[in-house]
């Protein structure tokens, strides 16, 4: 029902617009910080690796793939417990930190790529350490913002009573936050963590190998393997290449995973007791063995011992209570947001006046980038949508032909598609096509999924009811795809839409711009006109065309899947 | 309880207000100047209709919520935090889902630093004494609503507080699991098997306040107030169905549903706070009355329905409010004009209910009014919403404009369009007159 929250669209707007300008200064703030710290050309300072394409160096490889996916996942870890427990505990921080990460999470990040990795080897001139920390760096904002939020969201959704409770029983913050906040945030970490990892796969491939003109930036391992077997046309590696990364992400998936997410069922806040209960084989094993058990012994001894040191908790925001810190607050707290703004300010104007340098018909040539970009993004999701909408319902309605394609299509979408583009363009490029097909088939590949998945998730939650009242009615075909089902999975299609939409962006930057069997292949798009940029040390044509990409990503965002989303709420939610 | 020396006073809330602040600066008391004494070897019952600010006043005492003015001394000292005294037993029992039974009743005493092993042994008492021996590793979600209340009680007997608060501990439940709690509750209480010295319940059952309780709160609305205090006197266990349990169940409908002058002044208002009942609810009460030869007993529907105030008042007070009835001494009686509703037909009900609601509602006349001002007979609800916050606060306000845009879509003053949020006037549909009402 709309009437009891009309806060959203009816007051906010105008101030989540205000807010989305300051965020976007910031971030082009920081953008300008990042330019200032690239340098001017592109020395060759980076020692050169070439890649082993023998199948006995893929296991180091790996191991490299994987610790870059651990290292972004620990920061990833750590922000999101940090910030989102800020967010949900301190409204003022909340204020501010709930629309930051609204944004950063919208911005395609693939496109501050050549920017960031061009700071980082300024950073550490003649190592690869930069590569290495820049490489993390955005696996992490490919990993972070969706984990944070889940958390922030979990906390704000804890049942009022509970937390009543908490307080009643006098626990002290840290008690509180282990019996209570994280156990019913941990369903909702673990499968945000999973999607996380799926996406910093993608992240993972596209930075480990990546060129600017003549120079080819390479980090050990999966990623730059496939990518020089694909530019070497060695399918023999090729293969080798994709098994071993296949085989990674399955091995994940049941090892890790899988035994997570059973486990975190038990962390339901729910007291009903579900019908479909996830199951894993591996925490099964586990479960039976006596090493769990005693390690959970160890850990509660421990976290006794740290829980001596507690103090009686007040009321909430006490106001009279903290004169003296709520003024020390305010002292501190202008100066501060001041200089905040003013550093703001000051690098939004500079970003500006950099773009400003910017020749006029340059901008007839980001219009045009745009354009492309958006079209292919469009028949993308378009081509996403129409087989992935009777595929998806098919599957969700049928439990047996579920059983059989839904672990397959799990499998063939936990493959990046990062890590296929190089033998996607190898077999294009000679078999025809180009790079403006490829493009368009690596935004597909990376997209296709989401909606797919989410089409399956609408369909399983039809209501029995209501098909059984359209068969007995004899509502069919069309008539119960219009009545019925397009309806009901409207909510989910929105949701894997604007999923989608994200994936896509991101696809279509390291998709537009190739060096391939050492030619540099482009395509007319914003992706191209970044990579081009960068890669000239065209700084004002790489901020204008960054930011375009930005603001256009904010814009659509808020203009069409903010309403389509509201849309899905009011007039499709089922139950 | 209480032997000849005059009961200590255990809580002592003085002068308590809660008041929300209104966007234009003002303030809405859901809650003003009450005064309450929890005394030792009493059991307190809270009652009143919803929104009366019955589980925020639990809430002061318990130290969850600090109120606006007032204080509450807890044996003389003035709280600043959760009290140190109580525990308290929650609606939804809220259990921690992932934790065993066992584990749930040992928190409250983790938390304040009892040793594992004496923790341990005093939740398997407390388990033991309230019936859930062989339970102790089963998790919350494997019990029945009863069961799960009984964890709930034994979390809370395990500290051993003074005083043993509880939100609507039963209502949750099924009435016979209810009942059956109830009675092993009071037993325990009776013959003295845990040291709590007093028990506060809030409920909105009068039959279970005046079953159990010493004595009866009664709280009335808008602002929550003290209405009075009912002392049952009768000896335990009471006899639902004698004489003297009638009377006094009697005597606190009367209270709730009397003082009805002052009531309806505050009705009369500009904007009356409109109770929260639909008009199906209140339809379907008339009907009843009517069948009944135009008056009736409200003690008596209430208990043959098995209603509770909670689901009662509302319709009653919105039959009043539109004057299809009149409530006086604990009877509900029809007005002319609520026979008449309920002797008619469907459309005629709408134009009956319409006519009504323009005459007394003054907020169904304002919004015509501002619809007819406009070009497309459009307007959002949040002008609507921003004029009832200043009257309500934000929850209640939220409250008002969805009655609001249920009783006018009923009566086809004017359509409420969801996605956009927008009240606006059917073509056609509009009654003429409206607009200048």
């Amino acid at each position: 029902m709309s009437a009891r929250d009309p806060g959203p669209a009816l007051l906010r707007t105008p101030r989540a617009w205000a807010a989305d300008a300051l965020i976007l200064g910031s971030v082009a703030a920081a953008f300008y910080l990042l330019l200032t710290l690239a340098p001017r050309e592109l020395h060759r300072s980076i020692p050169s690796i070439t890649i082993d394409l023998r199948p006995s160096a893929l296991p180091e490889y790996a191991l490299l793939s994987l610790l870059r996916m651990i290292a972004a996942y620990i920061i990833s870890l750590a922000f999101t417990l940090g910030v989102g427990y800020a967010a949900a505990h301190n409204a003022a921080a909340g204020r501010l930190i709930v629309p930051v990460l609204d944004v950063l999470q919208s911005i395609p990040v693939l496109s501050f790529l050549p920017t960031v990795l061009l700071a980082m080897i300024a950073l550490f001139p003649g190592q690869t350490l930069g590569l290495e920390l820049g490489s993390i760096l955005l696996i992490f904002t490919g990993m972070v913002w969706n984990m944070a939020f889940s958390f922030y969201h979990s906390l704000l959704t804890i049942p009022e009573e509970l937390s009543e409770a908490t307080r009643a029983f006098r626990l002290s913050p840290l008690r509180r936050l282990a019996s209570l906040e994280l156990p019913a945030s941990m369903i909702g970490l673990v499968w945000n963590s999973m999607m996380s990892w799926a996406g910093g796969w993608f992240f993972l491939m596209a930075t480990e190998e990546f060129s600017l003109g003549k120079q080819s930036f390479t980090l050990p391992g999966l990623g730059s393997y496939l990518a020089e077997a694909a530019n070497k046309g060695n399918f023999t590696a090729i293969w080798w290449g994709l098994g071993t990364l296949v085989a990674l992400i399955v091995a994940l998936d049941q090892l890790v995973w899988r035994p997570l997410i059973a486990w975190s069922e038990k962390f339901k806040v729910e007291l009903s007791e579900g019908q479909d209960v996830p199951r894993s084989w591996a925490l099964n094993v586990l479960r039976d063995s006596a090493l769990l058990p005693a390690c959970g012994r160890a850990l509660r001894t421990i976290s006794e011992r740290v829980q001596e040191g507690r103090h009686a908790p007040t009321f909430p925001h006490p106001p009279a209570l903290r004169p003296a810190r709520a003024a020390l607050g305010r002292a501190l707290g202008w100066p501060a947001g001041l200089a905040a703004v003013a550093l703001v300010l000051w690098g939004a104007l500079s970003l500006l006046r950099l773009i400003a340098a910017l020749p006029a018909g340059q901008w007839l040539v980001i219009g045009a980038g745009t354009g492309a970009t958006l079209l292919r993004i469009i028949a993308a999701l378009s081509v996403s949508l129409l087989w992935t909408i009777p595929a998806g319902v098919a599957i969700g309605l049928h439990p047996r032909l579920a059983r059989v394609a839904q672990p397959l299509a799990q499998i063939a979408a936990s493959v990046p598609a990062t890590a296929v583009f190089p033998i996607l363009l190898l077999l294009l490029i000679h078999v025809g096509g180009g790079l403006t097909i490829a493009s368009i088939l690596l935004i597909l590949l990376g997209t296709q999924w989401y909606v797919l998945f989410n089409a399956i998730a609408g369909a399983i939650a039809l209501p029995r009811d209501l098909l059984e009242a359209t068969e007995v009615m004899k509502v069919r075909g069309w008539a119960r795809w219009r009545t019925l089902i397009l309806p009901g999975i409207f909510p989910h299609l929105v949701t894997g839409g604007i999923t989608a939409q994200g994936g896509a962006f991101n696809a279509s930057i390291v998709s537009e711009y190739v060096t391939f069997e050492n030619k540099t292949l482009q395509t007319i798009g914003l992706g191209a006109l970044i990579s081009a940029a960068a890669a000239d040390a065209n700084y004002p044509l790489l901020a204008a065309a960054t930011a375009s990409l930005a603001a256009i990503v904010v814009i659509w965002n808020r203009l069409f899947w903010r309403r389509a989303a509201r849309l899905a709420e009011e007039r499709y939610h089922l139950g | 309880m209480a032997i000849s020396s005059p009961p200590t006073v255990l809580v002592d809330a003085k002068d308590l207000t809660i008041a929300y602040a209104r966007p234009d600066g003002g303030s809405i008391a859901v809650l003003y100047r009450v005064n309450l004494q929890v005394r030792a070897g009493e059991i307190l019952a809270v009652l009143g209709p919803s929104g009366c600010g019955k589980s925020s006043l639990l809430r002061v005492l318990a130290g969850l919520l600090r109120p606006t003015e007032g204080t509450v001394l807890y044996r003389g000292e003035p709280l600043k935090g959760p009290n140190p005294g109580v525990a308290m037993v929650f609606q939804t029992f809220a259990l921690f889902p992932w934790l065993t039974v066992l584990d749930n009743v040992e928190l409250g005493l983790l938390a304040q630093g009892v040793a594992q092993d004496r923790a341990r042994a005093k939740a398997l008492e407390m388990i033991d004494l309230i019936g859930l021996d062989g339970f102790e590793s089963a998790f919350p979600k494997e019990l029945s609503g009863g069961m799960r209340q009984r964890v709930g009680f034994a979390r809370a007997l395990a500290v051993e507080p003074d005083i043993l608060l509880m939100d609507e501990p039963f209502s949750a439940l099924d009435p016979l699991t209810a009942e059956n709690l109830r009675t092993d509750l009071l037993e325990l209480w009776l013959k003295r098997r845990f040291p709590t010295r007093a028990i506060v319940v809030v409920t909105h059952s009068i039959e279970e306040a005046v079953f159990m309780a010493d004595r009866i709160i009664v709280l009335a609305t808008t602002p929550g107030r003290i209405v009075d205090e009912v002392r049952p006197e009768l000896p335990h266990w009471r006899d639902r169905r004698s004489t003297q349990f009638q009377q006094v169940v009697e005597r606190v409908y009367e209270l709730l549903t009397g003082d009805r002058a002052r009531r309806l002044a505050h009705l009369k208002q500009l904007i009356p706070r409109l109770p929260n009942a639909t008009v199906s609810m209140l339809i379907g009460l008339v009907e009843l009355i009517h069948d009944r030869g135009n008056e009736a007993d409200l003690a008596q529907v209430g208990a043959e329905l098995h209603f509770d105030v909670e689901d009662l008042l509302p319709a009653v007070e919105a039959a009043d409010l539109l004057g299809f009835a009149t409530a006086h001494a604990g009877d509900l009686k029809l007005t002319e004009l609520g026979a008449a509703l309920a002797a008619a037909t469907v459309q005629e009900k709408k134009d009956i209910f319409r006519a009504r609601l323009l005459e007394t509602v003054g907020q169904t006349r304002e919004i015509v009014a501002q619809l007819n001002q406009t070009e497309d007979h459009r307007m959002p609800a949040s002008g609507i919403l921003d004029e009832l916050e200043r009257h309500f606060s934000n929850e209640e306000a939220r409250r008002q404009l969805e009655i609001l845009i249920g009783w006018g879509r009923y009566a086809e003053i004017y359509a409420f369009d969801e996605l956009t949020d927008d009240f606006y006037l059917e073509p056609g549909g509009v009654p003429a007159e409206a607009g200048s009402g």
